[in-house]
């Protein structure tokens, strides 16, 4: 089979390889922005999930209320986080799984690959997941000899790409149709598939890739004999878990083989199992933009004849009680990673998700990733204009500009500068001055204006270390009207 | 043995572990006081005199699945398949036409694999989000039969419609295994458009009965 580069296309650049690892935001945002390609595809795929989810979520009359109740509910279960974990390890142990617990990346993953290899397996399918990502537990693997296989198609083409995600949901958000047709030319001819060799002769259509994926992995699937999944919810009053996902690949390893490993963060439990009734009908419609994602999987322990018998959960702290000790910061615990906020930043779409240098990227990541690794990503806090847009549109109502500003103050500043996010946060917290300084940014920014582009960040904010990078790149002009109107445009 | 490290969290680093984490927990929350009780003002059915029906056969067919009417529409349903796998318990008066219906018994994947569709039943289905749910109740069986196959075909009777998720989720057995399906596999992971058919069945066919 020809793997001639002229007849496959271009060879594709994994985008993650150009930026700096461990560089400091403002310095890897340079580099992203320099990506003309990353950064139309970036504008054309959160373009085309606004509307998505514009559309869905207006078809609700009550969707304000949906809001504050799963607002209200997470809240509670931050509260009664101790009595509801031990209530989900009862309920999901009497139902046959066995329930670990891990302090860490690495005793999630000691785990996880302890249960694999007793199994006898040396592969994993794997369903995408937030939670194996950020304790790199395909990484580990690798170290430990196993093999970690992505099912998710976008988790696919990253992974063959050898590049990173770059976004919560669609983690090859990054890749257009064009180029994920040349990831799969260049590097599924040449993994040998046998029969299941995708030809030379593929189209960038999205149904044929999706085919080409499709006859890639269905062998594996069939004889998978171990998966490891995350879970986007975790029932303490039944022991059940919730997978939600569109392509069938997570029902492939939640059915098909006899052992399964699911890594859960503590913070991904719900009380009942009557709380979905929010909590799905928010997520869909805040994610992909649907009224319900095509596949939702519950499963309760293991169950005679139908699904794994192995069943294992690992409930992960990893930081989180550290984030659930700050009384203002743990609302970021309350996150369904829907990845709305990240499709309305305007930060986000012009850097794209790498330069944050974390698995969680945008907004969430602006205040989960500096609490999560304390001291390590004390720049991304300002990795925002402070808009509110994320606020806006997140389904479980949580305040992130509050808690950009919150880290802010705590983060290494030299004293005026703390002085000034003293200001910032004393105008935040009074919606009239915010106002007021917004619309200061609207008509006093002129000196700033440059084709609909502002270089600089007016006061309060520009007093920060955030001038510092937008002193080098451009931020968009804040609207003529207030950023609700704005964003509604947006959404158009 | 005096450590149990080398046994994992399943000597006493496990239970170390897990007392950890609690105490963590405990002392993060520290002086937090109880969250008020949520506040539940969200729609739980359809408005009167709204035809659930109608609305779920819209939500159906915008997401890509073909409905059907009658019980004599089975056949239809069902197309070219010729080999169909059926739960073992599901009605006899649903296996119409000239389709051979083999029994789920335990049957391989490598048996699954090469039928053409799948007949079922399901225990619930809800009219606003177009969604189907099977929770391994009668005639709906294990949960391969309905995801190997690359035709599945629901038979749904009208009076377990419902119109909202809020009224669906009391019909289901919250401990046996559950899956909710809205529509045949799809992705959006290109461009973040939807595009059907991927892993599971690219084909789903719901038919309303009496
Ligand atoms: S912070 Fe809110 S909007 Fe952002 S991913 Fe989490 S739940 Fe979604």
């Amino acid at each position: 089979m020809s793997t001639d580069a002229a007849a496959n296309g271009p060879a594709v650049v994994p985008a993650a390889s150009l930026i700096p690892a461990d560089a400091p935001f403002p310095k890897a945002a340079k580099v992203a922005l320099g990506m003309p390609q990353l950064r139309s595809n970036l504008a054309h795929a959160t373009g085309t999930i606004r509307a998505k989810r514009a559309n869905v979520v207006g078809e609700l009359d009550d969707w304000e209320r949906l809001r504050d109740a799963a607002a209200a509910i997470k809240a509670d279960v931050q509260r009664r986080l101790p009595e509801l974990a031990v209530e989900f390890e009862r309920n999901a142990t009497a139902a046959g799984a066995r329930v670990h617990w891990a302090r860490d990346a690495r005793e999630a993953n000691e785990i996880a690959a302890r249960i694999v290899r007793e199994a006898g397996a040396e592969e994993v399918v794997k369903v995408k997941s937030m939670a194996t990502q950020e304790i790199e537990l395909n990484e580990h693997f690798e170290a430990e000899g196993l093999k970690a296989f992505e099912t998710d198609l976008a988790e696919l083409i990253v992974q063959l790409a050898e590049d990173k995600p770059s976004h919560i949901l669609v983690p090859a958000i990054h890749y257009n149709r064009d180029e994920i047709r040349d990831i799969f030319v260049q590097k599924l001819s040449r993994q040998k598939m046998g029969g299941d060799g995708v030809a030379t002769g593929l189209t960038n259509d999205p149904a044929a890739l999706a085919e080409a994926a499709r006859l890639h992995l269905r062998r594996r699937f069939l004889s998978a004999t171990a998966a490891v999944s995350g879970a986007n919810f975790a029932v303490a009053e039944t022991g059940s878990l919730v997978v939600v996902e569109s392509e069938g690949n997570g029902r492939m390893c939640l059915t098909m083989p006899e052992t399964l490993v699911s890594i859960v963060g503590i913070e991904k439990l719900l009380p009942s199992f009557g709380d979905l009734e929010v909590f799905m009908q928010l997520l869909p419609r805040s994610s992909t933009g649907e009224r319900m994602n095509p596949y939702t999987s519950v499963w309760t322990g293991a169950r005679e004849g139908d699904g794994p018998r192995n069943v294992h959960i690992v409930l992960l702290d990893n930081g989180r009680t550290d984030v659930l000790a700050d009384e203002v910061g743990r609302q970021a615990l309350s996150c369904i990673r829907c990845s709305a906020c990240l499709n309305v930043c305007p930060v986000y779409e012009r850097t794209g998700g790498h330069a944050y240098g974390h698995v969680y990227p945008g907004p969430i990541g602006a205040i989960l990733a500096p609490q999560l690794e304390p001291g390590r990503h004390d720049d991304l806090p300002y990795a925002s204009s402070l808009c509110g847009a994320c606020y806006e549109v997140c389904p479980v109502k949580i305040d992130i500009p509050e808690v950009l500003v919150h880290l802010r103050q705590q983060g290494p500043h030299p004293a005026g500068e703390r002085a000034a996010m003293g200001a910032a946060r004393a105008v935040m917290a009074r919606p009239r001055l915010w106002r007021t300084a917004l619309r200061a940014a609207r008509f006093g920014s002129a000196p700033w204006r440059r084709k609909g582009f502002m270089r600089r960040l007016p006061w309060p904010v520009s007093k920060t270390a955030l001038s510092k990078w937008t002193a080098s790149r451009d931020l968009p002009v804040p609207p003529q009207e207030h950023f609700r109107d704005w964003w509604k445009e947006r959404e158009r | 043995m005096s450590t149990g490290r080398g046994r994992g969290d399943e000597g006493t680093a496990g239970t170390s572990a897990r007392e950890a984490i609690l105490a963590r927990m405990r002392r993060a929350l520290e002086g937090a006081g109880e969250a008020p009780a949520a506040p539940r003002e969200y729609r739980r059915a359809l408005d009167p005199g709204t035809d659930a029906v109608a609305l779920l056969v819209d939500r159906l067919e915008d997401y890509k699945a073909n409905v059907h009417f009658g019980i004599e529409s089975i056949p239809g349903a069902l197309g070219e398949a010729a080999r169909v796998v059926v739960p073992a318990d599901l009605p006899g008066e649903w296996r119409l036409g000239a389709a051979e219906f083999i029994p789920d018994d335990g049957l391989s994947t490598e048996d699954l694999d090469g039928m053409d569709a799948v007949l079922t039943g399901c225990a619930a289905a809800v009219a606003v989000s177009g969604t189907i749910m099977l929770d391994a109740g009668a005639g709906q069986g294990r949960r391969a039969i309905t995801l190997v196959p690359d035709h599945h075909v629901v038979a749904l009777r009208r009076d377990r419609i419902v119109g909202h998720l809020a009224e669906a989720l009391p019909m289901l057995d919250p401990v046996r295994p559950q899956t909710w399906i809205s529509g045949p596999s799809a992705t959006s992971d290109i461009e973040l458009q939807r595009v059907e058919g991927v892993h599971g069945p690219r084909r789903l066919d719901v038919v309303i009965l009496d």
